[in-house]
């Protein structure tokens, strides 16, 4: 009987309820095939192969069985709990068995031939036990240090995936990174449906976790390094750019927070959805806009996450009642949520993989991040322009309303070269004239709609940023 | 011969042998205990064959991973020697009859 083409062309996942490595992996890792993940030392390893394993269990109905050989049980679930996992009481329930090989070269002595039957007694053991569908072998070539006759290991080593294999389960196996192979011990040799390379790196005394997936037979997956988070939600990749221009464009619009502002915008605020870009010199009143925006957002009973990476919230808060903008009720209803970090206290894709982490634990429908230029404390302009292209993307996928503030030295340039990216583009600038500072809002830009083409003079004070009263003696260029 | 040699005329062997199947490794694993035990602990031994193929889960609770694995039970501390023991001289010295001083 002919096969069905398809069922050729077609591997099966597994889904690793990774957010992210899903996506980048086309589906999760290859089913009934063995996973090799390597990397150095506390690279992430084991909790990848464990949330892989758990997330099988607690989304997947698949059960799972964990061969420990360096990390007792107790020790395994101290760490994963930081992660969100109770891992006792899933082993309770016996969604998942932990077996601990406990192998310690000095404590045996060999002599003639063996193998390793009774580690695939205990592995099939334990996997009938439960229906287990999912192992992990974190790491296996622990064998090697506990063993002396490395050619037994090799054949049974070649014995075990061979196995895992024909039983059909989706296995991960861990390796220690290698210098001249992938691998210390050469385990790629045996697992080579799919690798995955762990990094993590410290450069400039930032540290910054990376993923790369070096092979997947018959798949089809990203190529890049992405970079990666631990954090208490769990570990989450970050895909770069997204899969295209499909998003979806909305016709709703809703108000900059500011009247005037609304009124050069066609009289009715930005599209819902897009992407907003406020560009101006220090003190020009970039985070003051964005504060507008944000207290319009929550007055209308939306959700908006703040990320500021210059001030802290409180002062923040303290400097936007001093223009009669009040966003503490907002933090106290849930409506607002402030996020503020030094740029330096992470890598860019941290901080990066921190801000998804919020954005995707909060869920709002819009997001101010003031300034991003102070990103560029910590990466390249080029890295950040890449960086804000994939933020950008998310959030227009999502139809999550943007808000940017970037800090110019010169008026007009160093946008980052972002400018394109954005859909509206408004440039403030200062101007002194006489003995008085003169703050001017231009639309430079805003995309499907018809837009003021004049700058407009404001003022901030204690009732917000309204329009300067344009009378002859304080209109712009009147001068005094 | 010194003290520890005494000693050792007094204790009994408790000897355990894990194995899967009767494998030709197995097999041998045990003639080779057999022999080394009749010569040398003649009367004061007691082997245990435990196939793991028939108690999967032993392999888990005494921390088997390498078939054959021989275990000295008694006397303590516990001693693990895995191989089909045809070295009788490391077998000797894994279960600690041989005296390494003379």
């Amino acid at each position: 009987m002919p096969m069905d083409p398809l069922s050729l062309d077609y591997l099966p996942k597994s889904p690793t309820g990774i957010q992210g490595l899903d996506e980048i992996t086309d589906g999760g890792f290859p089913k009934g095939r063995p996973t090799l993940i390597c990397g150095g030392p506390g690279s992430g390893k084991t909790l990848l192969g464990l949330s892989f394993l758990l997330n099988g269990a607690r989304l997947f109905g698949e059960k799972g069985v964990l061969l420990t050989f360096e990390q007792s049980v107790r020790e395994l679930s101290q760490d994963i709990a930081s992660l969100g996992f109770d891992l006792p009481a899933m082993i309770a329930e016996n969604l998942v068995i932990v077996d601990h090989v406990h192998l310690e070269r000095n404590e045996v002595e060999e002599t003639g031939e063996y193998d390793l039957e009774a580690l695939f007694i205990r592995l099939a053991d334990a996997i009938d036990s439960i229906g287990a569908t999912r192992v992990v072998l974190d790491t296996i070539e622990a064998l090697f240090a506990g063993l002396s006759n490395e050619s037994i290991l090799r054949g049974e080593l070649r014995r075990l995936f061979r196995w895992l294999k024909a039983r059909g389960l989706t296995a991960v196996v861990t390796a220690e990174r290698g210098e001249a192979e992938l691998t210390r011990h050469g385990l790629e040799e045996y697992v080579s449906d799919a690798v995955i390379l762990l990094d993590h790196r410290v450069q400039d005394q930032i540290s910054t976790r990376r993923l790369r997936i070096v092979k997947y037979r018959g798949s089809s997956h990203g190529t890049n390094e992405y970079p990666f988070l631990i954090d208490q939600t769990g570990i989450s990749v970050l895909p770069v750019t997204s899969l295209g221009l499909q998003h979806g464009a909305s016709a709703e619009r809703i108000s900059s927070g500011v009247d005037f502002l609304d009124a050069m915008l066609g009289g009715r605020g930005f599209y819902r959805g897009s992407t907003v870009f406020v560009s101006g010199g220090a003190g020009s009143g970039k985070t003051s806009l964005a504060a507008k925006y944000a207290e319009a957002a929550c007055a209308r009973g939306e959700r908006c996450i703040y990320f500021m990476f210059e001030e802290s919230p409180q002062q923040l808060l303290r400097n936007m009642r001093s223009i009669g903008i009040d966003l503490q009720p907002w933090l106290e209803r849930g409506l607002l949520k402030f996020h503020a970090d030094r740029p330096s206290r992470f890598g860019l894709e941290s901080h990066l993989a921190a801000m998804y982490a919020s954005i995707r634990a909060f869920s709002p429908s819009s997001v101010v991040v003031d300034p991003v230029t102070n990103l560029i404390a910590v990466g390249t302009i080029l890295d950040v322009r890449a960086m804000l292209t994939r933020i950008i993307d998310d959030l227009k996928n999502q139809g999550v309303t943007a808000f940017f503030t970037s800090l110019e030295e010169v008026d007009g340039e160093s946008d980052m070269g972002v400018s394109s990216l954005m859909d509206t583009w408004i440039a403030l600038r200062t101007e002194t004239r006489g003995r008085e500072r003169h703050r001017g809002l231009t639309v430079i830009k805003s995309r499907g709609m018809a837009h003021s083409n004049r700058e407009e003079e404001f003022v901030l004070s204690d009732t917000g940023v309204n329009l300067a009263a344009r009378d002859a003696e304080t209109m712009l260029g009147a001068g005094r | 011969m010194n003290e520890t040699g005494l000693d050792r005329q007094e204790e009994t062997f408790l000897l355990r042998l894990y194995v899967a199947g009767q494998t030709p490794k197995c097999i041998r694993a045990f003639e080779n205990l057999k022999r080394l035990c009749d010569e040398h602990l003649a009367g004061r031994y007691q082997i245990e064959m435990i196939d793991l193929l028939h108690n999967p889960t032993l392999a888990r609770g005494d921390q088997i991973v390498a078939v054959p694995t021989l275990v000295r039970r008694l006397p303590e501390p516990m001693k693990r020697i895995i191989g089909d023991l045809s070295n009788t001289e490391r077998v000797l010295v894994g279960l600690d009859l041989r005296v390494t001083t003379p």
